[in-house]
């Protein structure tokens, strides 16, 4: 086939089921509670695994002894992750696991390990540099322009520290697999974000070959970032079960290990100081930041955040090291943190100059990349408009005579995407059934759904005509779903296969329709002739001339040159409506607009959703989230959930999603919207918060605790 | 399968279990919670026939209206004797403590968390669980106003919201939407599904009145 075939998206008008609000499909199984999660199967001889972690942030095992815990009857398998010699960097690191009949009988039998530790210094706290000593380091400096003479040259200059805690992923269902490893064979069922990379992760820890280890899941409860890899519990799972004889073993983190060791997001401070004109534009930046993604490090976030092309810039940036759970990706990594210290710095900025916020925005988005110029000022005027600021914004302390101050506050985000890597086989049998199948995942953002809408639309088939397996490694080859890149790789991957499959079924048909394969198309659940609609086959009628054959075609996405099928970038421009009661410090949620940049939606009802889940969660971490580590033991003080808040249905306000579906972000293919719209939330929040009250609060979360020390810092 | 119900065999009465006898044999024990003392204090002086445990007891519960016979320690929650000895998988274990709500069930009228109650203490009384709702292929009510407002994304604390839904409409039958923002407080999500939620729980309120089911 010397052409290569249109892969193109159907024109908007043309499309009877992509860019349609289709309910999503694992839906009924999910609302019935028959949705089998990994963490729910039960296989014959399941063992249930337990581990015992380390109570010191800091330490050297100097003994361990398994050899009651061994005893104990029911155990099948005992396990020592950190034998003698093992140096210690977290509280909660793993030590031992046991394997046992019952869950009881595991936690009974990982209190008989004895284990002694030589208990080493430690440091867990980030927030005060001047105590970090040693563990801190120089992680960068920018020079740009001459900054000091900028700020001597200034027409004001504002300043101010401003901080974003750790706060961690809290996956409803915890990290964790059930794992069987019998003779050269392993199955595992995941709690993971990335099925097709999995086994080749496990493997030369478990010296199996890759093509031995077959990984298999059909939902997942919640990943964010934090549940790419098999981690050591993959690893520990198999040894468990290998020594129990082959039975399979259940090894899932409890609350207060997911908590501690399975995810947090890094920490951001920073002094930052601007220069600028009366008219609101920005001339100077210098920002002395740090942050701590625990022992091994990590968290830097780009600053200034979107507006990086001011012309004078000084960066000083410190990374900490503290004996704490390691970071891992957290749903667009390192944004949130630069966006909360952009976005208070240009918004302390126009407070100092006595300026409306929208308009210094407005002004210094002129530094963004000039491709976002335009859109970040239509979004503006859209968010300003949605929200009412005209009417309800006030200069900054001016919120009334009452207790009860009211505040509104903006935040502006970005974002890549892309599609991934991606591979579909589309399959179409002579009895007219098709098979669509990808080795990806649903995290719950409905890729099950977006899927089987393009194999539809392409093949003119109703959704229900469309059989659909993802979630096992047997599959072709997809990605991680990580940095939003899922809907976009899928979504092409889906196309081309559909395509490829559908130019078979053409080739099949044509002679019975008296057309030339190039002249058909796929259109209501019939093959016809373009512009000739009476000369057409049904589906299945086509589907009978493959005798008996089948039709069995690829498609992938390739990264590096998506076909106009996928693209990434979406900005976004975000306001909180706040109200704050000086007298208890207590922050709710009036009403949240978020107005997102999209490309081509593939299911409105769905990305709707998504945003809705982004700002949802985005409130929780400015309002409520925050891991405290306690100096003394140096543990996590709330590895739970009734001390490490989530918001509740009541604490969200009203929320108004505004996605911007029209021709000219339709042209630019299917960009993923899970991490763009989670960006801005801290920072709209705090600025509220701020506006409201008339003082900084510098640290997010905004509890009733941080806004009254803020207030009364103003009085004092 | 690891369950350990055995539909055949009957409940043992002699083994009925009260919670003074439980807390008499915990103080014969020097007030010690420790599994291993109770053990040897049991090994030393015979229990009292009222008490159960420390090891594995025959209880029955009543689960969507059917007994069910099981054998479980006395300390095994409500939550992990579904979960882990009746393949029951729709309450899921979340926070393990009475914070989040992803173990919804509705027990005796009430909704409680299943991880906060003894599986033993939960006998004789009525437990409804997400398994019990759908009648068929028909989804329940609340379980349809899921789907039809896009509820859930993960999923993994729907069913206990699920749960949380149907108790609130049970005893509100007519809330407004503030109602429902003050009824649900004490169930978690943590993709951010609560605008959904809402709308949910109003429309499962109306079909309910309906009569259509539940």
């Amino acid at each position: 086939m010397a052409n290569t075939p249109d892969y193109s998206w159907p024109p908007m008008e043309m499309r009877k089921v992509i860019g349609k609000p289709y309910k999503r499909l694992d839906g009924p199984q999910k609302a019935s509670g028959r949705a089998k999660y990994c963490s729910d199967l039960r296989p014959k001889d399941l063992l249930f695994g337990v581990y015992l972690t380390s109570p010191h942030a800091h330490a050297r095992v100097t003994s361990i002894d398994t050899s009651a815990a061994e005893k104990t009857a029911g155990v099948k398998a005992v396990h020592v992750v950190s034998p003698a010699g093992t140096e210690v960097q977290w509280a909660g690191t793993e030590i031992a696991a046991v394997a046992a009949t019952t869950e009881e009988t595991a936690r009974d039998a990982v209190r008989k390990i004895k284990v002694d530790y030589e208990v080493l210094p430690h440091l867990v706290k980030d927030e005060d540099l001047s105590k970090a000593g040693a563990r801190a380091k120089a992680a960068g400096e920018k020079l740009v322009g001459d900054p000091d003479k900028a700020f001597q040259e200034a027409e004001a200059v504002s300043e101010g520290q401003y901080g974003i805690p750790v706060v961690t992923h809290c996956c409803l269902e915890s990290h964790g697999q059930i794992i069987q490893w019998q003779g050269d064979q392993v199955n595992v069922w995941p709690s993971t974000q990335d099925i097709t990379h999995y086994a080749g992760s496990l493997a030369p820890n478990l010296k199996v070959p890759i093509a031995n280890i077959h990984v298999k899941q059909d939902h997942i409860g919640g990943g964010f970032g934090s549940k790419f890899a098999p981690d050591s519990w993959g690893q520990v799972g198999a040894f468990l079960s290998q020594k129990a004889g082959g039975s399979p073993v259940m090894l899932f983190l409890d609350r207060a290990s997911e908590q501690t060791i399975a995810g947090n997001r890094p920490s951001a401070y920073a002094k930052i100081k601007i220069a600028g004109k009366k008219d609101g534009t920005v001339t100077a930046w210098q920002s002395e930041s740090w942050a701590t993604g625990g022992f091994t490090g990590g968290g830097s976030p780009p600053l200034p955040y979107i507006i990086d092309t001011i012309p004078n810039q000084r960066l000083h940036h410190t990374a900490v090291s503290v004996n704490a759970g390691p970071n891992r990706a957290w749903r667009a990594p390192n944004n949130q943190q630069a966006s909360y210290l952009t976005c208070s710095a240009l918004e302390d900025f126009a407070a100092k100059i006595g300026m409306d916020p929208v308009e210094v925005f407005n002004k210094n988005v002129a530094y963004a990349p000039s491709s976002r110029v335009e859109t970040y000022r239509y979004q503006l005027q859209k968010a300003a408009e949605i929200a009412d600021w005209k009417k309800l914004w006030h200069p900054r302390g001016q919120g009334g005579s009452g207790t009860v101050k009211r505040g509104l506050g903006l935040g502006f985000s970005a974002w890549g995407g892309g599609g991934h890597q991606s591979q579909c086989r589309t399959t179409i049998h002579a009895d007219g059934s098709v098979l669509v199948e990808l080795g990806t995942q649903d995290l719950g953002t409905g890729t099950r759904t977006i899927i089987t809408q393009v194999a539809a639309e392409t093949l003119g088939l109703p959704m229900g005509a469309i059989k659909l397996a993802i979630g096992s490694n047997d599959l072709p080859p997809d990605s991680a779903s990580g940095g939003s890149t899922t809907v976009g790789g899928v979504s092409s991957s889906t196309r081309k296969a559909a395509v490829n499959a559908l130019a078979k079924l053409f080739e099949a048909a044509a002679p019975a329709l008296g057309a030339q394969p190039d002249q058909l198309e796929a259109m209501d659940g019939h093959i016809c002739v373009k512009d000739n609609p009476d000369k057409s086959l049904t589906w299945q009628a086509a589907c009978r001339k493959l005798g008996v054959g089948k039709i069995s075609e690829m498609g992938d996405n390739n990264q590096r040159n998506p076909m106009g099928l996928n693209s990434s970038g979406a900005a976004g421009i975000q306001i909180a409506d706040v109200s704050v009661d000086t007298e208890t410090g207590l922050v709710r949620m009036n009403r949240y607009v978020a107005v997102q940049d999209c490309g081509l939606v593939i299911n409105p009802r769905l990305a709707e959703s998504v945003i809705y889940g982004a700002v949802i969660m985005g409130i929780g971490t400015a309002l409520f989230e925050e891991r405290f580590m306690d100096e003394q033991t140096g543990r996590m003080l709330n590895p739970d959930m009734e001390f490490y808040k989530l918001a509740g249905i009541d604490d969200i306000g009203e929320i108004i999603v505004h996605l911007d579906i029209r021709p000219e972000n339709d042209k630019r293919g299917v960009i993923g919207l899970g991490e763009p719209p989670a960006v801005a939330i801290c920072a709209a929040v705090g600025n509220a918060v701020a506006n409201a009250i008339g003082v900084r609060v510098p640290n997010i979360p905004m509890t009733p605790d941080h806004v009254l020390a803020a207030l009364e810092g103003r009085n004092a | 399968m690891s369950s350990r119900n055995d539909p055949q065999s009957p409940a043992k009465p002699k083994s009925r279990f009260s919670r003074r006898g439980f807390i008499r044999g915990v103080s014969l024990g020097g007030g010690a919670v420790g599994t291993g003392l109770l053990e040897r204090e049991a090994a030393a002086a015979p229990a009292p026939a009222n008490v159960a445990g420390p090891g594995p007891a025959p209880i029955t519960l009543t689960i969507n209206g059917k007994p069910v016979n099981v054998t479980v320690e006395p300390r095994v929650t409500l939550l992990d004797a579904m979960r882990n000895y009746l393949n029951l998988t729709g309450a899921k274990r979340v926070c393990d403590r009475g914070a989040c709500g992803a173990c919804t069930v509705i027990l005796a009228g009430k909704t409680v968390y299943s991880c906060s109650v003894l599986a033993i203490d939960a006998q004789g009384k009525n437990i409804e669980t997400i398994e019990g709702l759908a009648t068929g292929n028909n989804l329940h009510p609340v379980s349809a106003a899921f789907v039809n407002h896009d509820a859930q994304q993960c999923g993994y604390c729907t069913a206990g919201f699920v749960m949380a839904v149907k108790g609130f409409i049970d005893k509100h039958p007519n809330p407004t939407i503030e109602d429902v923002k003050h009824g649900l407080g004490g169930n978690l999500c943590r993709c951010g599904t609560y605008m959904g939620i809402r709308q949910a729980a109003l429309e499962a309120a109306k079909e309910m009145k309906g009569g259509k089911n539940g």
